[in-house]
């Protein structure tokens, strides 16, 4: 079975039986190997990709459902076009700057989700963070280092703006 | 040895026949229907009875788990606190970045890489605050379910179609691997209901 979708801003298509997992197809099949596999039952975070500009969890995301639906994956978030792409690459410049990845297998997941919250919460409080992030977890716990780089991407992007 | 055996036997085939018939009945495992209540000639007590079956359904870990009394929901058969810890929200739809549809999805899915199963439904969320059943009384939770302040504005009418039809509520019964169903059927939940407002939709202290 054939699905097509658009990732990272390009049609593509997947030939994939329809409850094949989205990380299997993203990994696998097309070579994005950004988006990690942590623990397969949606408790890590590792694999969170944006579907429709949400966060969602690609090991329990069977391909068949995201047919025609529009899918980032940490490869091309920078990239996004308006405002994804700018928060995104904020995102970017802060994790680099503050030097937030120990071992860095959580961090692709980390960012994704950071992503959706500075897009939707200007100057997140750390209760923003720690609820916005509670689902990923980081076995080195650079928690304090990410939440951090998530108030510093967030002040870039209001300088910008104001 | 061979007379012990049978005798094992005919007990054991004994024992599943009582299971069976239990269950059919609407036994310890089972959700009776109205017609086992039609003997009870006070309306009163016949309504009260009605809604202690319906509590087998209501009290159950399938219903239980997203009636939370905190923010948070529990989960699985235990009840044990969701994991990842997540949080209600504004709109009992999880919060920024971490919102139910992060993870569950319009229906249950198997997990690719082991036993087990992330259960799914279109409106996945958790019930709002002011339907809190955990660690509430029956009786509490009857009046919550009754109240149109606390039950999104419904009128029995609607209560009885909401147990009888909605998706979500029904997803109790189909609720994936790894999961035991809410006991009867989404239909016979509905019919109890139905009797239970019949017969005045009476409350327990």
């Amino acid at each position: 079975m054939t699905t097509a979708f658009t990732l990272n801003g390009k049609p593509v298509t997947a030939d994939a039986a329809a409850d094949t997992p989205l990380l299997w197809v993203l990994r696998d099949e097309l070579g994005l190997t950004g988006t990690k596999y942590g623990c397969g039952v949606a408790q890590c975070g590792a694999c969170t990709v944006h579907v429709e500009g949400g966060t969602r969890r690609s090991c329990v995301t069977p391909v068949g459902t995201i047919a025609g639906k529009v899918v980032t994956t940490i490869e091309g978030a920078a990239n996004a076009e308006g405002a994804a792409g700018q928060v995104a690459s904020a995102l970017q410049r802060a994790w680099v700057e503050l030097d937030v990845p120990q071992c860095g297998f959580c961090q692709s997941g980390q960012i994704m989700a950071a992503a959706v919250l500075v897009r939707q919460v200007a100057d997140p409080t750390d209760a923003d963070i720690d609820a916005a992030m509670s689902g990923n977890i980081c076995r080195c716990a650079t928690y304090l280092r990410i939440r951090k780089a998530i108030k510093l991407a967030a002040s870039h992007l209001r300088g910008a703006t104001s | 040895m061979r007379i012990a055996r049978a005798a094992l036997a005919c007990s054991l085939a004994l024992a599943s026949a009582t299971v069976v018939a239990r269950v059919a009945d609407g036994g310890p495992e089972g959700l009776r229907a109205p017609s086992a209540f039609a003997g009870i000639r006070d309306d009163r007590k016949r309504s009260l009875a009605l809604f202690a079956e319906m509590g087998k359904v209501i009290r159950h870990p399938r219903c239980m788990n997203c009636h939370p009394r905190t923010d948070s929901p529990t989960q699985g058969d235990a009840m044990t606190p969701h994991g990842p810890p997540v949080t209600r929200g504004p709109d009992g739809h999880g919060v920024t970045a971490m919102r139910c549809q992060t993870c569950h999805g319009d229906a249950n899915v198997a997990f690719a890489g082991g036993e087990g199963s992330i259960p799914g439904d279109p409106h996945w969320h958790l019930a709002p605050r002011e339907m809190a059943w955990q660690g509430r009384t029956p009786g509490e939770i009857c009046r919550q379910i009754k109240d149109p302040a606390r039950n999104g504005g419904k009128t029995l009418a609607a209560l009885v179609e909401h147990n009888r039809d909605d998706h979500l509520v029904g997803w109790a019964w189909h609720p994936g691997e790894g999961r035991e169903p809410a006991p009867g059927t989404q239909a016979r939940f509905g019919d109890l209901t139905q009797a239970w407002v019949e017969a005045g939709a009476h409350c327990p202290d």
